[in-house]
């Protein structure tokens, strides 16, 4: 047919095919206005402090003292108060540190990865996705500083000149770490406070113009006198694009990096090469189910449905179910190179994780991340929203336990018989551990309260009204 | 101060009509003058003629930097000021050198963009002619602004005023500065 393709046949062709006409997915929901948008959100804001904000504050602080109590513990008396014991000499701190900077890689796949890929129902989601990762990393770092033990030599972890005249091992992993956590931390901030410019200038000039001039001046102090001017907006969204496309390496990296304090070292089920990819599906994954978790209650409590709309949560189920599933090949994977291998050690921590003593752990992690998302195939889950917020606690529990079998039974059960173990976390543990969702509510709660959860600017871009040519399109 | 004047601004409807009137702006010679809008307008730099955004050197020589910190840190403290037998493993190499260098290079990259990003737009700056108009609110909202500035040096009063409105501009007003 093609050999035969002429000239003649081509404009008919054409005609018939125009990429201008094919349907395009709706982003915001009942041809809403601009000022409409400006107003839903800035109104969140504005408004009075709703009274179930005061009940989830509290009972989030509540929830975030335990962490204070069990840190404040922990520093007066010594790491020993962790349930740590040989041969498992770190464990919950550090699940609890994965599962933390996990949870943050969806805010910035979102804000980073999907504004490479021009996705464009990124907008509605990004603010909130991208301080979710800001909060997340704030929650994961607690762990690792603390574990340290004297807390207040934590600075030994940077080149920082020292009267010892040591300098830091670089070639370990850990060292890896801590710049490629504290890059992360520093860099979603950055893209976060960028993002946030155009639109605390709306809430600068709305103040202003309301005579609340405190708010109007802090709002102001951080807006850095954005005027909404052509030339700033041409340079503001190169600097945009540079940060989506440094991010994206950035977020890739962090993980592998986080899996390498596993698999550079020689223990049978850590020393494998799919743990980089592995890990970093399964980080996406664990995010965008606490995207889900956050943004669903949101949106049914501000009434966003115009917003973040069934295309939308379609969209973050469909990546969820993908990023899942490639977690879920990876556990068969693992299985697979562990017999395949012929290493008897290698294939014994694999048995042992499906068939040992943590193997409770092991069947709620493989339910909880390989079956809940398949469940996500189908359009009747995905349009039931409720439906939806559970399984994504399941996803949330599921990678929690992850991160628990990955290092705990491999650390149980190492080389030597003889000095195998059982772990169990101490109560100062859990307390802590369950703290942190608290100091995460807390400041996500600020956060809404204080910030606009939606970027308005970008939104307003991908309306209709934005697109200066869809006037040229209906004629 | 006496009251001088900063420019005249002028109010379109919706990014269709500002992006045709920001052509005839720019066609008819004006260079200190700029559209100011709620979002950012597709085609409107060229609309404008607003060259490519510089940006990006910013943003190469912050990487290269970084690159550059990273490997040559951990080169002087592992090889030079305090060479320290680990593992048997050489004092440097690039390969164990290159997680950290990879990071400072985005850390570097990411602080030298958005410093490009305030340098070229002259922010912080915190006050503003344009700022104290009673346009902007609409123009952050809803609404699409043009300004040319008087500086410029084919503004004249009068002139301005009247091509602003041939071009479908509307509330066109004068700025103090």
């Amino acid at each position: 047919m093609s050999s035969t393709y002429t000239q003649a046949v081509r404009p008919a062709i054409l005609d018939e095919v125009n990429p201008a006409e094919l349907p395009r997915a709706i982003l915001v929901k009942n041809d809403r206005s601009f000022d409409w948008i400006t107003d839903k959100i800035c109104g969140i804001i504005e408004g009075k402090t709703p009274t179930w904000w005061w009940v989830c504050f509290g009972l989030a602080c509540f929830v975030a003292s335990w962490t204070v109590a069990g840190i404040t513990y922990l520093v007066a008396t010594g790491v020993g108060v962790w349930g740590h014991a040989n041969p498992v000499n770190w464990a919950w701190d550090i699940v609890n540190f994965v599962f933390w900077i996990g949870i943050g890689h969806a805010g910035t796949l979102i804000s980073a990865i999907l504004c490479l890929l021009r996705q464009k129902w990124r907008t509605s989601i990004n603010r909130a996705a991208e301080a979710m990762t800001i909060f997340a990393v704030v929650c994961a770092g607690i762990f690792p500083l603390f574990h340290v033990g004297r807390v207040w030599f934590a600075w030994y972890l940077f080149p920082i000149p020292n009267s010892n005249y040591l300098w830091q091992n670089f070639r370990s992993p850990l060292t890896w770490d801590v710049f490629a956590v504290s890059t992360y931390g520093t860099v979603s901030l950055l893209f976060w406070y960028v993002g946030l410019i155009p639109d605390l200038a709306i809430l600068r000039d709305r103040f202003y113009r309301a005579g609340n001039k405190f708010r109007s001046w802090l709002y102001g102090f951080f807006a850095m006198g954005w005027r909404g001017a052509n030339r700033h907006w041409s340079n503001y969204e190169m600097a945009y694009l540079i940060l989506a496309g440094v991010s994206t390496p950035l977020v890739l990296s962090v993980h592998t990096i986080v899996s390498f304090d596993f698999a550079v070292s020689l223990l049978p089920g850590w020393h494998t090469t799919i743990f980089p990819p592995y890990f970093v599906a399964g980080a996406i994954f664990s995010g965008f189910g606490m995207v889900l978790t956050l943004m669903l209650p949101l949106r049914s409590i501000y009434r966003l449905e115009d917003l973040i709309t069934q295309y939308h949560i379609d969209c973050i189920c469909k990546i969820t179910l993908a990023t899942g599933t490639i977690v879920g090949y990876a556990y068969a994977m693992e299985f697979f190179i562990a017999w395949y291998g012929a290493n008897p050690y290698e294939g014994f921590a694999f048995i042992n994780r499906a068939f040992g003593h943590y193997a409770w752990a092991y069947w709620i992690m493989i339910s909880c991340n390989v079956i809940t998302p398949q469940f996500f195939w189908f359009k009747k889950v995905r349009e039931n929203t409720a439906m939806v917020w559970i399984l994504s606690i399941f996803v949330n529990v599921g990678m929690w336990f992850e991160r628990f079998v990955i290092i705990v039974t491999s650390l149980a059960r190492d080389f030597l018989p003889s000095s195998w173990g059982y772990y169990s976390p101490s109560i100062v543990e859990i307390f802590t551990f369950f703290g942190t969702f608290g100091v995460f509510s807390v400041l996500f709660l600020l956060f809404i309260r204080f910030l606009p959860i939606m970027p308005m600017a970008e939104i307003k871009s991908v309306t209709p009204q934005g697109d200066p040519h869809a006037g040229h399109d209906r004629h | 101060m006496a009251a001088t004047t900063h420019g005249i601004i002028a109010t379109f409807d919706t990014a269709a009509d500002i992006y045709q009137a920001a052509h005839k702006v720019r066609d008819a010679g004006f260079k200190n003058w700029d559209c100011i809008t709620p979002c950012p307008v597709h085609g409107l730099d060229g609309a404008m003629g607003v060259r490519r955004s510089k940006v990006p050197y910013f943003s190469l020589a912050g990487g290269i930097i970084g690159f550059t910190i990273g490997m040559s840190l951990i080169y002087w403290t592992s090889a030079v000021d305090y060479p320290l037998i680990v593992g048997g493993k050489p004092f440097f190499s690039p390969m164990f050198a290159f997680p950290i260098s990879y990071e400072l290079t985005i850390l570097f990259c990411a602080f030298a963009t958005i410093g490009g990003m305030f340098v070229l737009n002259g922010l912080p700056m915190h006050y503003h002619p344009v700022l104290k108009t009673d346009h902007i609110v609409r123009g952050l909202d809803d609404k699409f602004l043009i300004v040319i500035e008087a500086s410029d040096p084919k503004y004249d009063a009068t002139a301005t005023k009247a091509l602003l409105e041939s071009i479908g501009g509307s509330e066109i007003t004068e700025i103090e500065s």
